[in-house]
C-alpha cells in the first residue's frame, strides 16, 4: 500500500489526539499546535487527492487486521478528499480570522480548551467524510454534536449564547435519536452496519417487496434526523440564535462547516446505503425539495427583517442550505453535483463573512447592530472589501464563487423537465432577488459615514488581514477558474457508485 | 399485528421511545427534557439489545471452549449499546451542566421563560 | 456559654442531635467562623432573593399579555398528538420486523458467526464482546472514549471556577460565584466516614478487578472505570474536598486523560497500520483464559477504565459547585 494511501486514517487520529494534547497545553502552544495540526492535514488530504484524481478509483481503508464486514474501514474517494481538504483548510482560515476574540472570550485558564474543541471537531468531521460504516458514522455525529455545541457555549458569560446552546443542543439530539433508531432498524432488516454490505442487502429487499414499509420508514428517519441537525427549513428555528450569538471564529466554522459535515453524510447514505432508486420510488427527493424552496424564501424573507448583522447572516445560511437541498431534491446526478458545488461555495464564502463581521465589530465597539456598525467598512478597509465580495458571491454576480453553483442548480434544474423546473427556476430567481433585497441595504449601511464618529477601534491582526485575504483569493480563484474542482466533483460524484 | 405480540420488547422499546422523543421536543422544562432525552436514548438500548437475543442462547463469554453459532447470542448489538450508552451518559452530563448555568442566572427551569428573559436582557 | 460548648461535645449529645436530624444546632455549635461565613452568606441570599423577585414579576406580567392558560393547554394536545401519531408509525415498523428471538434473522449472518466461531483465536479474548469492541470494531471505541472527554472538556468549561494558586476563588467578570458551599465542609458524619473507610478500598479493588479482566469475564473498562468512579464520589462526600485534594485535583484529571488517551490513540494506530498496510503486527495474543492475554486488549480496558473513573468524579465535582 502506497504511504499517501495512509494520510486520510492518519489525520483523523491526528486530529483526535491533537484535540487531547490541546487540553494540557497553554493557551498560546494550543493555539500553535492546532494551526499545526490543521495545515499538516490540509497538506496530507491535498496529497491524497491528488493520488485519488491520478489512479482514478477510489479505495478502501481497513481500520484493523479484520477485512470488510467484520472490521471497521474508511473508503477514500475524490470527492471525499476534496470535502476534507476543503474542510481542515476553512477550519484553519476561520480559526485565524477570530483569533483575538477566542481569547478575548475565554478565561486564560480556559482558552487552550477551544483549541480542544476544534480539533476534535475536525477530527469528527473528517471522520464523517470517510467514513464506510454506519455506526462509525454515529459515534461521530454525536462527537460533532457536542463539539459544535460547545463552540456556541464557550461564550456562556452572555446569557443569550447559553440559551442558543441549549436550543441547539435539543435539536440535534433530536437528531441525532431519529438517526441511531433508523441505523437500528435498518441494522434489524439487513444485518450489516457496513454501507456496502447494507446496500447490496436493501436492493434485494427491495426487488423482492419484503420490508418495504420499514424501509420507507428508515428512509423518513435518516432524513428527518440529518435534516434537523443540518437546519433546513421547518427546522431551523436553532439556526439564528446559535450562529448569531457564538464567538466569530464559531460562527465561521459552524456555519461553513459543520452543517455541511451531515448534509455530506446524507448525501452518501442516500447514494452508498439506500440508493438513489428507492429514495426516488420513497419520493424523499421530493419532500425535501419542497423543504428546500421554502427554505430559500423563507429564510430569505427573516433575514431581511433582521437587525442584527450577525443573525441577518445567519438567516442567510438557512436559506443557502435551502439551495443545497434543492440540489439534492432533484435527486439526478448533476443536482447532486450542484449541491456538492454550493457546499464548496458556501464553505469558503460564509465563514469570510463572519470573519469580516468580527472586524466591523472591533471597530464599533463590539457591537454587530445595523445602528452602530454604519460606517464601519470604511474604518475597516480590508474587512469591508470581503464583505462586498462575500455580498457578491451570495447574490451570485459572475466572477464570484456564488454565480457557479447558481448555474449549476439551474442547469441541473432545466434538464429536470418536469413541473420541478418551473418551481426550481421560479425560486432560484425569487431568491436572488430576495438576497439583494438584504446584501445591497448592509453594504450601504456599512460604507454611509456615520453621524457620530466612534473612536473605540481595535487593531486589526495579521493574522486576520492574512486569513482576509486568501478568504478573498479563494472566492476569485472558485469564480473564474472553476472547471477543475467542477469535473473532480463530477468524476466524485460518479465514485460514489 | 400478532407480530407484536410476538416482538414485545420492540413494542414495548418504540412506545417509550415516542414518549421520550415527545418530551424531548415540547416539554418546557429544562429537567424533564433531559429525563426524555434518557427514556429516548435507553429505548433504543432495549431495542438492540432484544435484536441481539437468540430463543435459548447464552450471554457471549465462552465457557467450557464451546465455539459455536448454536450456543451464543448475537454478539454485535451488546457492542452497540455499550457504545450508545457512553455517548448518553457524556451528552446528559453536559446538559446536565448547562442547566445548572442557566438555573444560576435566570433561578427558572422553564425554557419559555428562560427565553424571554434573555431576549431582555443586553449582552 | 463555654459550658454549653463543651457540653455539645459530648457523646450522647451529639447522638441526639444526630437522631433529631437537628442541622441547624449542629452548625452553630461548630465554629464561629462558619457562624460569621454563613451571616454573609445570608446577606448575598438576600440580594439574590430581591433579583429573583424582580425576574418573576417581570414574568407575570409577561405571562398576562401572552395568554398563557390557552398556550399551554394546547401545547398539551399538540404533544399527545405528535406522540400518538409517532407510536403509531413505529409500531407499524414493529409489526413487520423480524420476530424476537428466531436463531434465522438477518442479524445472526456471517458477521456474528465469525465474531463467535474464531473471535477466540483472532483476538484472544474469552468475552467476544470485548474482542469485538477493542479490536474488530475498535475504531469506534476510539471515537466513543473522546466522546467522554469531549463531554469532560465541556462541562469543564461551563462550570470549572478558577481557583488561583493561593486557593482563593478568583472572581470572573460576568459570573456570579453562587456556588460556594466549602464553608460546610468537613461535615464529619461518623456513620458515613466509618463506613466509608470499610468500603472505599473494596470498591476501588472490585473496580480494577472489573478492569483488569475485561477480556476474560463481563465487564471491561467502561464498566470498571464507572466503579471506580463511584468509589471517588464515595470517599469525597464522606471526607470532603480537603481529603480530597491531596491525591485528585485538576491537574491529576489533566494529565491521567491525557496519557491514557494518547497511549490508546498510539497503540491502535500501530494496529490500524501494521492491519491496513497488511503488515505483521507481532503482538503476541497468549493463552486465552489467562490474564496477560489477548493482545491489546488489556492495555486499552487499563486505558479506557482510568479515563472512565476521572471523567466521572470530575462529572461530580463539577456539579458539586465547581471545584475539585
Amino acid at each position: 500500500m502506497n504511504l499517501v494511501q495512509n494520510f486520510p486514517f492518519l489525520s483523523i487520529i491526528l486530529t483526535l489526539s491533537g484535540g487531547v494534547v490541546c487540553s494540557v497545553l497553554k493557551g498560546s502552544n494550543a493555539r500553535k499546535y492546532c494551526y499545526f495540526v490543521l495545515t499538516s492535514v490540509l497538506v496530507g488530504s491535498l496529497l491524497t487527492m491528488a493520488y485519488v484524481l491520478s489512479t482514478g478509483e477510489s479505495y478502501v481503508y481497513m481500520m484493523g487486521h479484520f477485512p470488510a464486514p467484520w472490521g471497521n474501514e474508511i473508503r477514500v474517494g475524490v470527492l471525499e478528499t476534496i470535502m476534507a481538504s476543503l474542510f481542515s483548510g476553512i477550519m484553519l482560515l476561520s480559526l485565524m480570522g477570530g483569533m483575538h476574540h477566542i481569547f478575548e472570550d475565554t478565561e486564560d485558564t480556559k482558552s487552550n480548551l477551544y483549541f480542544t474543541l476544534v480539533s476534535l471537531l475536525s477530527a469528527s468531521l473528517l471522520a464523517l467524510v470517510y467514513t464506510n460504516d454506519l455506526f462509525t458514522g454515529y459515534v461521530f455525529v454525536e462527537i460533532n454534536t457536542i463539539a459544535s455545541c460547545a463552540l456556541v457555549m464557550i461564550r456562556y458569560r452572555s446569557g443569550k449564547a447559553l440559551v442558543a446552546t441549549v436550543r441547539y443542543l435539543f435539536m440535534s439530539l433530536l437528531g441525532s435519536g431519529l438517526f441511531l433508531i433508523g441505523i437500528t432498524i435498518l441494522y434489524d432488516i439487513t444485518g450489516h452496519l457496513l454501507m456496502e454490505n447494507i446496500a447490496q442487502s436493501v436492493s434485494v429487499l427491495f426487488q423482492t417487496g419484503t420490508y418495504a414499509f420499514p424501509l420507507s420508514v428508515v428512509v423518513v428517519l435518516f432524513s428527518m434526523g440529518l435534516a434537523i441537525k443540518s437546519a433546513c427549513f421547518p427546522f431551523h428555528t436553532w439556526l439564528p440564535g446559535a450562529h448569531g450569538n457564538a464567538t466569530v471564529s464559531s460562527s465561521s466554522i459552524l456555519s461553513g462547516l459543520v452543517l455541511k459535515g451531515y448534509i455530506f453524510l446524507l448525501i452518501k447514505i442516500f447514494y452508498r446505503v439506500i440508493g438513489m432508486n428507492i429514495i426516488f420510488h420513497e419520493r424523499a427527493t421530493n419532500v425535501l425539495f419542497i423543504f428546500g424552496v421554502f427554505a430559500m424564501i423563507i429564510g430569505s424573507i427573516k433575514a431581511i427583517q433582521e437587525k442584527d448583522l450577525k443573525r441577518m447572516l445567519a438567516y442567510s445560511s438557512v436559506a443557502q442550505i435551502g439551495y443545497i437541498f434543492l440540489g439534492i431534491g432533484l435527486g439526478t446526478e448533476a443536482g447532486i453535483a450542484a449541491a456538492c458545488l454550493h457546499i464548496i461555495v458556501h464553505a469558503i464564502t460564509k465563514p469570510m463573512l463572519f470573519t469580516a463581521c468580527g472586524g466591523f465589530m472591533d471597530v464599533s465597539g463590539g457591537s454587530k447592530k445595523f445602528s452602530d456598525i454604519q460606517g464601519a467598512g470604511l474604518r475597516d478597509k480590508l474587512s469591508g472589501i470581503a464583505f462586498i465580495v462575500g455580498a457578491m458571491s451570495m447574490i451570485g454576480i459572475p466572477f464570484f464563487a456564488g454565480f457557479i453553483s447558481k448555474v449549476y442548480l439551474t442547469t441541473a434544474a432545466i434538464e429536470y423537465s418536469s413541473i420541478k423546473t418551473v418551481v426550481a427556476l421560479a425560486a432560484l430567481a425569487i431568491s436572488t432577488l430576495l438576497n439583494a433585497c438584504y446584501y445591497i441595504p448592509a453594504m450601504l449601511v456599512l460604507f454611509t459615514h456615520p453621524k457620530t464618529e466612534k473612536v473605540h477601534t481595535h487593531p486589526r491582526s495579521k493574522e486576520m488581514s492574512l486569513s482576509l485575504y486568501i478568504f478573498i483569493g479563494l472566492n476569485f480563484l472558485m469564480g473564474c477558474f472553476s472547471q477543475p474542482i467542477v469535473n473532480a466533483v463530477i468524476q466524485g460524484i460518479a465514485m460514489f457508485r | 399485528m400478532i407480530q407484536l405480540f410476538i416482538n414485545y420488547y420492540e413494542t414495548v422499546a418504540v412506545i417509550i421511545f415516542s414518549i421520550g422523543f415527545t418530551t424531548m421536543l415540547l416539554n418546557r422544562n429544562l429537567i424533564k427534557k433531559i429525563i426524555g432525552f434518557n427514556f429516548m436514548d435507553c429505548a433504543i438500548y432495549l431495542f438492540l439489545a432484544c435484536k441481539g437475543y437468540v430463543e435459548g442462547r447464552k450471554a457471549p463469554i465462552i465457557i467450557d471452549g464451546v465455539q459455536s453459532m448454536e450456543a451464543y447470542i448475537n454478539p454485535v448489538p451488546s457492542g452497540l449499546v455499550l457504545t450508545g450508552i457512553v455517548v448518553s451518559v457524556s451528552v446528559t452530563a453536559f446538559l446536565l451542566a448547562l442547566t445548572i448555568r442557566l438555573y444560576y442566572r435566570y433561578h427558572t427551569l422553564d425554557i419559555e421563560e428562560i427565553i424571554v428573559l434573555s431576549k431582555k436582557e443586553e449582552d | 456559654m463555654k459550658i454549653r460548648e463543651d457540653y455539645e461535645q459530648v457523646g450522647w449529645r451529639k447522638l441526639i442531635h444526630w437522631v433529631n436530624a437537628d442541622l441547624q444546632e449542629d452548625y452553630i455549635s461548630k465554629d464561629h467562623v462558619i457562624h460569621d461565613q454563613l451571616h454573609l452568606k445570608e446577606n448575598a441570599a438576600q440580594e439574590k432573593n430581591k433579583r429573583i423577585d424582580e425576574l418573576k414579576s417581570s414574568l407575570q406580567a409577561l405571562a398576562k399579555t401572552h395568554g398563557k392558560q390557552w398556550y399551554e393547554k394546547s401545547y398539551r394536545i399538540f404533544s399527545i398528538f405528535v406522540a400518538v401519531a409517532m407510536i403509531i408509525v413505529l409500531l407499524g415498523v414493529v409489526s413487520q420486523l423480524p420476530s424476537f428471538g428466531d436463531p434465522s434473522n438477518p442479524a445472526n449472518n456471517e458477521v456474528s458467526e465469525r465474531y463467535i466461531e474464531s473471535g477466540l483465536q483472532e483476538t484472544g479474548a474469552v468475552n467476544i464482546v470485548a474482542g469485538m469492541i477493542l479490536d474488530y470494531r475498535a475504531f469506534d471505541t476510539l471515537g466513543e472514549s473522546h466522546v467522554l472527554f469531549i463531554a469532560a472538556v465541556s462541562v469543564l468549561i461551563l462550570l470549572r471556577m478558577d481557583y488561583g494558586s493561593d486557593g482563593k476563588l478568583r472572581k470572573t467578570k460576568g459570573i456570579r460565584d453562587e456556588g460556594y458551599d466549602r464553608m460546610y465542609e468537613p461535615r464529619n458524619d461518623l456513620i458515613l466516614q466509618t463506613v466509608t473507610r470499610l468500603l472505599f478500598p473494596m470498591i476501588v479493588l472490585f473496580g480494577i478487578y472489573v478492569i483488569l479482566n475485561g477480556h476474560i469475564s463481563a465487564g471491561g473498562g467502561f464498566s470498571g472505570g464507572a466503579i471506580v468512579g463511584a468509589a471517588l464520589i464515595l470517599y469525597n462526600n464522606a471526607f470532603g474536598f480537603n481529603k480530597t485534594k491531596r491525591f485528585f485535583t485538576y491537574n491529576t484529571f489533566k494529565w491521567v486523560s491525557f496519557a491514557s488517551l494518547i497511549t490508546y490513540a498510539l497503540l491502535k494506530t500501530y494496529s490500524f497500520y501494521t492491519g491496513a498496510n497488511h503488515l505483521h503486527s507481532g503482538i503476541p495474543l497468549g493463552e486465552p483464559g489467562a490474564i496477560l492475554s489477548s493482545g491489546l486488549i488489556l492495555p486499552l480496558n487499563i486505558c479506557v477504565g482510568c479515563v472512565v473513573a476521572c471523567t466521572m468524579y470530575t462529572f461530580f465535582t463539577m456539579f458539586r459547585k465547581g471545584g475539585m
